[in-house]
């Protein structure tokens, strides 16, 4: 019974650290930035979800919806107002833009946070479920959101999937990723690419952050848990590769919902964290790290 | 120029120039608020700070002195707190100083008040240690008043309406206490591990859960595991996530207890009314007549700001006015002489009767719980709407609960 609750929890909670994750590390992956606004723009994405339905009075899916544009609107942001003028800059030079990428996005994201704040307490938002209810399986009762949850997040994943493996922009992206120079010999604009992948990266994130709020509801102090969580399963399952981060992210879900079962909600994270330390003893690329 | 209006013209000229010369003459009472402002409980304490000095202030003020209200976000951080309240000394010159609703930022900030020598009054904190040091070093911790219920009190009043509500109604026996790990629920459990047995309900499981918690579903898991007819809650810093989660996992035990993010209009919004069937405590609530002043109150305090007050609030509101009267009394703002009248407040405010304890009760400075005094309210969230359920005299809706929650009332 207790074993069939954390397979399903687990379930659902890894699939949204995946969907999570994968944005993040495709950024990573493709143009070499550690957007740490991510959990930033999840919360932004959550919190504009819920004023929309609960504020203006706009129904379920029109907020999600709007939820998932606030969170494109605000990578784009992220990449034309913070990254790519560090990146385009000629005063920073190169072996210090990383950091400085890194930087700019922390700050970027403290701001985006305290505006939250600001405009609606830091108090936490929850957004009003598109599917309500339970449904009995095998016993463990399950709200009707959280098996949702679960089938949007495989859903959005295997379209990325898709896109990047089946389609010529996809293509171009991997091609990117593996090596932008040759991208550029090919003749493609390597700007353009990293304006989809932006794109990309906005609507995983928003999607994230909508069902995140829908699931188990954010607030503006998730933000730095959001991006360090992001941050773990990315490292842990080897920066840069989506399949290492999938992996990662279902590791790190259910051990996680295993702490909250068997010890104790209160040391829920600290396993996580702890095989985190283990791997970057034994294996300092992750786990399916390139290199 | 007739005669008659050559007086009344010199009448006016020198009562113009009376009132001005009184006004430079007077310095305003300054009042330093450092709050929450961004926490739906906190962000009720400046405002009702300021609602209350505006209108004493349309009154002429306390002998021709306005109130001046200065306000300190402290980002709900004791650190940020501390140097507010030495930036509002130092600086800015307040007389008093109204503060928080976190026991860890009072508790921060009470050796400051010593250090300083200037009074400090909590709104909203909780934890019993805040009048426990006044009691135990007197003059050093004198400057720290408790203008809120200890957590002592507030199980014992938890308790008192449980035994009503939930014992005698409902027949219910078990509960399990679902609380969050602060300074304020320490003593607040063991009130309630003390009172629930006393009163009926036993207790079979305790559980303390961080306040960061996000995913409360193995909580909730493990209370239903006990099967108990009622969760007794102490929480705070959450709200809004146990609350949705309960319902959208039809949890069917029903929650019954200290929910501070509850006592705020907001929260049936901040839900998705999520909140329908929570019952919690407050000192006092919307449309529910503790005294003749609290109505009023929350009337012009919707009117002003557009939405209900939170539990601190009202005795933020309350504060303002039984400092004004202190100074009154004490004719100087002093700190001893205004530590001196403040001792003798005798206020009936929104949320009730205030009065503190003495140097010789084991919480010096904390209001007085009791009939007659300050009792609390149980109130209840009913289709979207906050209303009084205990005690009887002064609320009158029934206990209503969503479908999902089965009540034991055999």
């Amino acid at each position: 019974m207790l074993a069939l609750q954390i397979l399903i929890d687990g379930f659902a909670i890894s699939a949204l650290y995946a969907l999570g994750a994968t944005g993040f590390t495709l950024i990573f992956g493709v143009s070499g930035v550690l957007n740490l606004s991510h959990g930033a723009i999840m919360v932004l994405a959550a919190v504009a979800a819920w004023a929309a339905a609960s504020l203006f009075q706009l129904d379920t899916y029109s907020g999600a919806l709007i939820g998932v544009a606030v969170a494109v609107v605000a990578a784009f942001a992220t990449y034309f107002a913070v990254v790519q003028p560090i990146q385009r800059s000629r005063r920073i030079p190169n072996e210090e833009k990383e950091i400085f990428v890194l930087t700019g996005t922390l700050l970027w994201g403290i701001m985006i946070q305290e505006l939250i704040a600001y405009f609606f307490t830091n108090n936490a938002k929850t957004v009003l479920p598109i599917v309500e209810g339970v449904v009995d399986i095998a016993g463990i009762r399950t709200p009707r959101n959280e098996i949702f949850t679960a089938v949007v997040c495989c859903l959005v994943i295997a379209l990325l999937w898709l896109l990047v493996n089946r389609t010529r922009t996809g293509k171009a992206v991997l091609a990117a990723s593996m090596n932008p120079r040759g991208v550029t010999l090919l003749g493609l604009e390597l700007g353009s690419i990293y304006i989809v992948v932006w794109a990309i990266y906005g609507i995983l994130a928003g999607i994230a952050g909508v069902l995140l709020g829908m699931f188990l509801g954010v607030s503006s102090y998730s933000v730095g848990p959001l991006t360090a969580s992001a941050f773990s399963i990315v490292v842990l399952g080897g920066l840069g590769s989506v399949s290492g981060s999938l992996i990662a992210a279902f590791v790190v879900g259910y051990l996680e919902t295993i702490t909250a079962y068997l010890i104790s909600p209160a040391y829920r994270t600290i396993p996580a964290l702890l095989l985190l330390v283990a791997v970057m003893y034994v294996r300092p690329q992750g786990l399916l790290g390139r290199r | 120029m007739t005669p008659k209006f050559r007086t009344l013209l010199g009448a006016t000229a020198l009562g113009l120039l009376m009132a001005t010369g009184q006004a430079l003459a007077a310095d305003p009472i300054k009042i330093g608020v450092i709050a929450e402002a961004q926490a739906i409980a906190g962000a009720s304490i400046p405002q009702a700070a300021q609602l209350a000095a505006d209108e004493i202030n349309a009154k002429g003020g306390v002998d021709g002195r306005k109130i001046e209200i200065v306000t300190y976000d402290n980002h709900s951080s004791s650190a940020d707190s501390v140097r507010a309240f030495q930036r509002a000394v130092n600086e800015d010159k307040v007389n008093i100083v109204i503060a928080s609703y976190i026991s860890e930022v009072v508790l921060a900030l009470e050796p400051w008040a010593a250090r300083l020598k200037t009074p400090l009054i909590t709104p909203g904190a909780a934890s019993n240690e805040i009048s426990k040091a006044v009691h135990a070093d007197y003059e050093k911790n004198k400057y720290t008043f408790h203008g809120y219920l200890t957590s002592a009190a507030l199980a014992q009043s938890v308790c008192d309406a449980a035994k009503e509500l939930l014992v005698e109604q409902r027949h219910m026996k078990t509960a399990v206490i679902m609380s969050e790990d602060a300074a304020w629920t320490k003593p607040l459990d063991v009130g309630y591990e003390d009172c629930l047995p006393k009163i009926g309900l036993k207790v079979l499981d305790h559980i303390r859960f961080s306040p960061d918690t996000t995913d409360f579903t193995p909580i909730f898991n493990k209370i239903e595991g006990s099967k108990p007819d009622v969760i007794i809650t102490g929480i705070s810093h959450v709200g809004v996530q146990p609350t949705v989660q309960w319902k959208n996992q039809q949890v069917p035990i029903p929650m019954f207890g200290i929910a501070s993010q509850a006592t705020n209009s907001t929260f049936g919004k901040d839900t998705n009314e999520a909140a329908n069937g929570v019952i919690y405590q407050g000192v006092s609530g919307t449309g529910v007549a503790v005294t003749p002043k609290s109505i009023p109150f929350t009337d012009a305090f919707k009117a002003k700001f557009g939405n209900f007050p939170s539990y601190c609030g009202y005795t933020a509101y309350d504060e303002v006015y039984y400092i004004a009267d202190a100074v009154k009394r004490a004719g100087s703002t002093d700190a001893d002489k205004l530590i001196a009248a403040l001792e003798k407040t005798d206020w009936i405010g929104t949320i009730g009767r205030v009065q503190f304890y003495g140097k010789d009760d084991p919480f010096t400075h904390s209001i007085k719980y009791g009939k007659g005094l300050i009792t609390g309210l149980m109130l209840q969230w009913q289709d979207g709407q906050q209303v009084g359920v205990w005690p009887a005299d002064v609320a009158k809706a029934k206990l209503k609960f969503p479908s999902f929650i089965k009540v034991t009332s055999n």
